[in-house]
């Protein structure tokens, strides 16, 4: 059959380059280990992406980090070597999503992180972050404390990296409203009494006490400040807007304020905040695939992916083709110059100088009323 | 700081001592029978917590088939020892069927109770019925081949036990945590100070299971037995105790202590299926006062451990972990010029 040797190369060449104009997208992300809470949702909502954006193939491939450094690496290192990839996505954990930017920025390809990774000044050259920033969050609860006349807080949180971020971010946010911070004290989630510490922050009475513990260990420090007497009102950051919260605080969390992202509580945003209508349209999409109350923050994150896809998409495939050097390089400047952007997330607006981009839009304040969250 | 404040501290210092104090008493003990440091006990104390959040929200909790597949292979590793010693098979299925009855019953029992919220009384019964045998488990498996490799060998197993049953924390527990509801919710006002019904009951039990652990050592035959082991293991062997059933029994109590300090301080703070190490540890800093031999200088110890955290936290919280861990050296140098040079394996 010599005849078809001609036409079968035909076929293959012409698949190649189909191959060749297909976007490849490696997400790293954690499905096992002690984050998989986070990465197992990205997966769900990646499963429901569109299948081309702009004409063109999405080529997705999805590996497990385990919630590993070194799995993170080695998966950026196989995407950008063999697998040959426009764009890196991951992690949903903050460490790993750190340790990938550094073959990110080798090989330049953009990361797109799904964690508040930080880097040193210069190093997110090709890094950009989906989730808020401290500061942003801080942002709106300064401006809800500067509303209801509070004056002095006292800090209580953790004392790891988020802890640390957090305390730094708020003082610069608080001290430009005239708010101080007179007593920090610190606490790791795995201590068995917080007594003490609230205990000294009561005496010094602030306005507001501001907790900063994630998930089901916010808790414990706030019910140990109450258990001390303390009146005055009690803030949490966003790491803190579960369920969990109430699942333990019980009625000692009753009435505390938590600074939250738009996209868990679409329904109850005000029809003045911008990203009420995308918060709604992530969260029926979600849960139509997977079932009432399923959504969560970073599904979220997975569904603004797509937004941001499909408006950079367009523009970098003017100027090059997917698979080359130029194309990569034209994406991170797409991005970086996309321009106000309304995510299901806030508001996003990447500049050269901030690679975090939400505006200060994107914060809104709820405060927990009967055991549930009601918008303030 | 004032009287008050002063007052505040020492009885939250007090409280968590008195949790370190058991962990530590257990831990002396183990030590003392088998010489092993035993790293995973604060594991049976988030066991113990866990295990009982899970009765309460009515799941059966993963620790009931832990307990079932360590017996199925204990009984397994019985079997092939006894074929290779040509010991008849009746024999082999009584003794399959000594280690597998509770295990089985009790995990019968828990598919019954888990959906009928059960008083919390009850619930914390079983949660005791289904975390101790882990103890004699756990050495039988891990530790009783090896019951005479150096004290560093034991201290590694110990190492690896800890990381498997932190582990198994996590898949049978989820990385959220827990706070399980009081046992006694009353309220006691002393002066300025308020005392919760709860720390009434840490130091009730706390101080009935160490006396008990005293009656246990000074009357019973058993006790005695176990006594004899620490002081010479081939002596004891000699007189017909068996140094494996000491073992098994020392790593029986130590899981029970483990588990009733979960069930103790599950009401005061929020219990993470990782949690139990941090505590493990302090009870390991307060059984060191004891030279990890002597009982009343581990629980004197442990409340100084306790006090030393609840003033450590209010002065600098952010250095409250390193004042802790850092008392061992003073510790441990006072030691070893009170008692010279001894050589690790005497």
């Amino acid at each position: 059959m010599p005849a078809f040797r001609p036409l079968l190369a035909a076929i293959a060449a012409l698949i190649a380059s189909a191959a060749q104009a297909d976007i490849n997208i490696g997400i790293s992300l954690p499905l096992t280990g002690p984050a998989s809470g986070l990465g197992i949702p990205m997966k769900n909502y990646i499963a429901l992406w569109p299948q081309s954006i702009a004409g063109e193939k999405l080529n997705v491939i999805v590996l497990d980090d385990a919630t590993d450094p070194t799995n993170g690496v080695k998966n950026a290192k196989r995407f950008v070597s063999e697998d040959k990839v426009d764009i890196i996505m991951g992690s949903a954990a903050t460490p790993v999503a750190i340790a990938m930017a550094d073959v990110a920025a080798e090989s330049g390809t953009v990361q797109l992180a799904f964690s508040p990774a930080q880097l040193p000044p210069g190093k997110d050259y090709w890094t950009f972050r989906l989730p808020q920033s401290n500061a942003v969050m801080a942002h709106a609860m300064v401006e809800h404390m500067k509303s209801h006349g509070v004056k002095s807080v006292g800090f209580l949180g953790y004392t790891d990296a988020y802890g640390e971020g957090w305390l730094k971010d708020f003082s610069a946010v608080a001290d430009k409203a005239g708010i101080k911070v007179i007593a920090a004290e610190r606490f790791a989630r795995s201590d068995t009494s917080v007594t003490a510490q609230a205990l000294k922050l009561a005496t010094a009475n602030p306005d507001a006490m501001l907790i900063v513990a994630s998930g089901s260990g916010a808790a414990m420090p706030e019910k140990a400040v109450v258990e001390r007497g303390y009146k005055g009102k009690i803030y949490q950051t966003h790491a803190a807007a579960t369920r969990d919260l109430m699942r333990i605080g019980g009625k000692d969390v009753e009435g505390t304020y938590v600074v939250s992202g738009p996209a868990v509580i679409a329904e109850q945003l005000p029809d003045s905040h911008p990203s009420k209508k995308l918060a709604i349209d992530f969260v029926q999409k979600y849960e139509k695939a997977y079932g009432a109350g399923s959504r969560n923050q970073f599904a979220g994150h997975a569904y603004d992916t797509v937004i941001v896809l499909e408006k950079v998409l367009p523009v970098a495939l003017k100027k090059a083709k997917p698979g080359t050097k130029e194309f990569r390089a034209a994406l991170r400047d797409a991005i970086e110059n996309m321009g106000r952007t309304v995510f299901s997330h806030g508001v996003m607006n990447w500049t050269k100088e901030d690679h975090w981009g939400f505006t200060n839009e994107t914060g809104v304040m709820l405060k927990v009323v009967n055991a549930d969250w009601k918008v303030e | 700081m004032d009287f008050t404040i002063a007052g505040i501290l020492m009885l939250d210092g007090v409280t968590n001592g008195a949790i370190y104090a058991l962990l530590g008493l257990a831990i002396v003990l183990v030590f003392a029978i088998t010489r092993v440091i035993f790293i995973p006990q604060g594991e049976f104390v988030a066991y113990g917590a866990l295990t009982l959040a899970m009765l309460q929200i009515g799941v059966v909790p993963g620790t009931v088939w832990l307990l079932l597949v360590l017996a199925l292979l204990a009984a397994l590793l019985d079997a092939l020892k006894a074929l290779r010693r040509r010991i008849t098979a009746s024999r082999v299925g009584i003794g399959a069927i000594k280690t597998l009855a509770w295990p089985a019953l009790v995990m019968l029992l828990s598919l019954w109770a888990a959906p009928r919220q059960l008083p919390l009384i009850a619930q914390s019964l079983l949660t005791l019925a289904i975390v101790t045998p882990l103890g004699p488990l756990v050495y039988r498996l891990a530790y009783e081949k090896l019951a005479d490799a150096s004290v560093l060998v034991l201290l590694i197993v110990s190492v690896g036990v800890h990381f498997a049953l932190t582990g198994l924390g996590l898949v049978f527990f989820g990385a959220e945590g827990f706070r399980n509801p009081s046992f006694w919710d009353a309220r006691f006002a002393a002066g300025a100070l308020s005392v919760s019904g709860q720390t009434l009951i840490i130091f009730m039990v706390s101080v009935a299971l160490m006396l008990s652990l005293f009656l246990f050592f000074e009357h019973t035959l058993r006790g005695k037995a176990l006594r004899a082991t620490a002081v010479n293991r081939l002596g004891a062997r000699l007189m017909g105790i068996s140094t494996s059933g000491a073992g098994r029994l020392s790593f029986g109590l130590a899981a029970f202590i483990g588990a009733l300090s979960g069930l103790l301080i599950g009401p005061t703070t929020t219990m993470f299926y990782d949690t139990g190490f941090l505590i493990g540890l302090k009870g390991f800093v307060a059984a060191i006062f004891g030279g990890l031999a002597s009982y009343p200088a581990a629980a004197v110890g442990a409340l100084f451990v306790g006090l030393l955290e609840s003033f450590g936290s209010f002065w600098a919280s952010a250095f409250k972990e390193v004042i802790v861990f850092t008392v061992i050296i003073p510790v441990l140098l006072w030691r070893s010029f009170q008692h010279g040079q001894v050589d690790e394996e005497e």
